[in-house]
């Protein structure tokens, strides 16, 4: 180690309006190493790295690559110097073919025939070389996710880049792509790449980096050998206290059936079917985990028990059926029931980001006779009722009159979950609960969920985290392709049988080929897109 | 033979119709597939048109008049694309800003240049685009079924429709064949990738509606120099909002482009041929509906026909790195 950083950045800070990104950042990336980037949501970790992309400009600091002081403007600077990189959304071209999307701003020259020519000579290479296999002549919007991160990989590749940094990688992907990704990490490594790992999953951390940088509200806060540290550490360095990472709770004590489906289909507007005839059971004081990579019919599920979307079959709710289209299927009518939801995507279903905290509390209740005096509104008594939850759910700052968009990912999700928790309902319907959420929140929105279970309530959770699955629920359904594909108890399953459930494949005793995993999501990937 | 002879003619004209659709839909075409939505193509057309012909008028020269008439309209490209992608405005706000602009300052400007009412001198001789007779168009005439289809349909049109027909295949290969197409393309789908390929959004955004400024210039000085001679008031006639619905109808393709274009001609064409009407379906037509069936087909065909056309996914968006 006695040559000089792949990358090194001294100083940089970058603000956007009154938020300072990056305070005074400085960090040294040596060559032939994984360096993994780890922070919460908002800790300035892809805002440092697309200042290192030239995507955006620092305000201060410098950036030398290999030892020389390297004006990065923009991302041509930043190819040219040998960076690339891999963004949280792929900024591919849909309807254009894996080839055009690598070939396109590095074409070889005016037109396009020989370009694409040699594109294809580059990826049979590339492909042997690295274990990247693409289709080059599919389009993008036809393959799944994991190939379409391959062709990211293979842009940068295609680009002549040593150093690549890659964002958020695994938040797509199953355990079994996941799992290929790091071999091709760890095969670019032994190559003598350079390479950037951003994320938010300790384990991930553990697992390949060599060196881990930790960021906090905008700063590093430390940079240590991967071998020298441990989960806990990292995770009390990114959050500033001591953290929780397992959910504390006791055995379940399943009651009486509070939620009956059976034999549950749905078709999308195209006429695709995407429940193909779902049974399943949740009890009082349970946590039913739904686990699944998403795409494949857990949104339908939770919009159908949520009243927004019509099916068809048996729904029963405390042994009375409720209906499942028509004027009686609503969102209304499934809260007279006793079924509170928490919508998967809370910005666009669960809250209206330009209202104001106290109007976002009322939505669903808003006929709540504690919430009107006469024909009018009761605004103050909202606002009171509002404050309240806001102390109890910790969320901050406590101000009900500020807009939901001004809150941070964790506490919208907690005014979510205190207008929905605090109705005391029988049955609650949660999608990714913690998504674009920080450890210190999830470990408190955890606990609430679990709190509802003590109380005897049934919970139906659906998230794409197999880790949050396997730490809260006490049954876990595996969802593929509009089927439930089989029921695991946490303590008899683990992460690899549940990915090859994920994957459609029920035989999970057997060995199987990653390309086997491939090829069934592969289809789920064209079903979803109605090709 | 009648019949043919009627069927001829009424091609030529739709063929003549529908050379000013082509280019501004073809003009469209550019502009949105790089994302860009433009419906200050009338505008553009209209602006070509008068000083094409006013410039023509003025010099004699109808070429001069046309470089007066694509630069008046990528003038007006200039303030769409300044407004549209510099200061990332709302892009049909500027396009109807732009029709309303070369509405009014066509007309005002021939009255303070000419003083005939709003329209320019009738342009004679060199000023105005003459029909071009192919090679042996002459001798062929009277050669029975080929001679009228080459001496009547194909040979004796202006220089600028043949110009139009070739952009056809020009257009496809540049977007199909060419780095610049394939860039182009990208941008209208997804400025992100093309940006962080290394490639500048802006650039290509300006290209685009700098051609898309080109072609509605020669559309407009078509309008004013080959198609009739002269300007008068509004003559661009809603032609630019018609191609924009062929360009929808035909889904951005250039080939598509030309075959949408030639039915809103030919509706154009039976226009001027009410006795065509009255023998194909044997009674007589108002002369007013009879004009108003471009338009009709054109709400009809938007509405029913088109099937899912898919526009370019950023599209009227100004494109904003996130934050």
């Amino acid at each position: 180690m006695t040559s000089d950083p792949a990358i090194e950045l001294k100083g940089i800070s970058k603000a956007f309006g009154p938020v300072q990104a990056n305070k005074d950042i400085s960090i040294r990336v040596m060559p032939g190493t994984i360096h993994g980037i780890i922070g919460e949501n908002g800790a300035g970790k892809s805002t440092l790295m697309s200042i290192l992309y030239g995507f955006y400009k620092a305000d201060k600091g410098e950036i030398f690559v290999a030892g020389k002081k390297t004006n990065i403007t923009d991302s041509q600077a930043a190819i040219a110097a040998g960076i690339g990189m891999v963004f949280q959304h792929f900024k591919l071209v849909e309807n254009f073919t894996v080839l055009e999307n690598v070939i396109l701003g590095a074409e070889d020259g005016r037109l396009l025939k020989p370009s694409i020519a040699k594109a294809r000579r580059t990826l049979v290479e590339l492909a042997e070389d690295y274990g990247l296999n693409v289709e080059p002549d599919a389009l993008v919007q036809d393959i799944g996710v994991g190939m379409q991160q391959r062709v990211e990989i293979l842009k940068a590749l295609y680009r002549q880049a040593d150093i690549l940094i890659l964002d958020e990688p695994t938040g797509v992907l199953t355990p079994a792509e996941a799992d290929q990704l790091f071999r091709i990490l760890d095969r670019l490594r032994a190559e003598g790449k350079t390479i950037i790992l951003i994320t938010h999953k300790l384990r991930e951390i553990m697992d390949i980096t060599d060196t881990v940088s930790v960021m906090r509200r905008g700063e590093m806060t430390a940079t240590v050998k991967t071998s020298e540290t441990s989960p806990a550490e990292l995770a009390e360095l990114m959050v500033g206290r001591k953290v929780l990472l397992r959910v504390d709770k006791t055995p379940a004590k399943p009651g009486p059936v509070v939620l009956d489906v059976q034999n549950l289909h749905v078709k999308d507007e195209k006429g695709v079917e995407r429940l193909r005839g779902i049974d399943l059971q949740v009890h009082a004081g349970e946590i039913l985990g739904i686990a699944g990579v998403a795409g494949n019919g857990q949104s339908e599920l939770l919009e159908v028990l949520g009243g927004y979307a019509d099916g068809t079959g048996t729904i029963t709710v405390n042994g009375e059926s409720i209906d499942l289209s028509g004027a009686k299927s609503d969102g209304q009518s499934r809260r007279a029931r006793g079924i509170a939801h928490v919508p998967e995507d809370r910005q666009r279903e669960g809250l209206i980001m330009d209202f104001h905290a106290w109007e976002n509390v009322a939505f669903g209740y808003h006929n709540d006779p504690s919430y009107r005096s006469g024909i009018l509104m009761d605004n103050a008594a909202i606002r009171a009722d509002t404050e309240g939850k806001m102390a109890r759910f910790d969320v901050r700052p406590p101000d009900p009159k500020l807009a939901a968009k001004n809150f941070s990912g964790g506490n919208q999700q907690k005014i979510v979950l205190a207008r929905e928790i605090e109705r005391n309902p029988d049955l609650l319907l949660i999608g990714q609960p913690t998504r674009g959420v920080d450890i210190g929140a999830i470990e408190f929105i955890h606990q609430q969920i679990v709190a509802l279970r003590d109380k005897g309530k049934a919970v139906l959770l659906v998230s794409v985290e197999l880790d949050e699955i396997m730490a809260l629920s006490d049954r876990i359904a595996v969802m593929f392709d509009g089927q439930i594909m089989g029921e695991r108890l946490p303590s008899e399953t683990d992460e690899k049988e549940l990915g090859l459930l994920m994957a459609g494949i029920t035989d999970t005793g057997a060995e199987h080929s990653v390309a086997e995993v491939q090829g069934n999501l592969a289809h789920v990937h064209a079903a979803e897109k109605g090709v | 033979m009648d019949m043919y002879l009627t069927l001829i003619q009424l091609l030529d004209s739709t063929v003549r119709l529908a050379t000013p659709l082509l280019l501004a839909c073809l003009a469209g075409l550019f502009s949105e597939r790089a994302g860009i939505f433009d419906i200050g193509l009338e505008g553009k057309m209209l602006a070509a048109a008068f000083f094409s012909a006013a410039v023509a008028a003025l010099t004699g020269s109808v070429w001069v008049g046309l470089l007066a008439g694509i630069a008046a309209s990528l003038a007006l490209s200039a303030i769409h694309g300044i407004a549209s992608i510099t200061f990332r405005g709302n892009q049909l706000i500027s396009g109807v800003a732009i029709n309303f602009l070369a509405a009014g300052m066509t007309v005002l400007i021939a009255q303070a240049w000419f003083r005939q009412g709003g329209r320019t001198p009738s342009l004679i001789g060199n000023a105005r685009f003459e029909p071009v007779t192919l090679p042996f168009a002459e001798a062929l005439q009277n050669v029975p079924f080929i001679g009228p289809l080459y001496y009547e349909l194909i040979s004796g049109h202006s220089v600028l429709v043949y110009m139009a027909f070739a952009a056809v295949p020009l257009t496809w290969w540049i977007l199909f064949r060419t780095r610049f197409g394939l860039r182009l393309r990208a941008v209208g789908e997804n400025p992100a990738a093309v940006d962080t390929a290394g490639v500048s959004v802006v650039g290509l955004r300006f290209a685009a509606v700098a051609i898309c400024g080109v072609l509605c210039g020669v559309a407009g000085a078509y309008l004013s120099t080959a198609l009739q001679a002269g300007f008068v008031k509004d003559m661009a006639a809603g032609r630019g909002f018609i191609a924009l619905a062929a360009l929808i109808f035909a889904k951005w393709r250039p080939w598509h482009a030309l075959y949408a274009t030639l039915l809103f001609g030919l509706f154009g064409a039976l226009e001027t041929r009410p006795d065509v009407i009255e023998s194909l379906i044997g009674m007589k037509v108002q002369g007013q509906l009879l004009a108003a069936l471009p338009y009709v087909m054109t709400v009809i065909i938007l509405a029913g026909f088109v099937g899912k056309a898919i526009p370019p996914r950023a599209g009227g968006e100004p494109y904003v790195k996130e934050r």
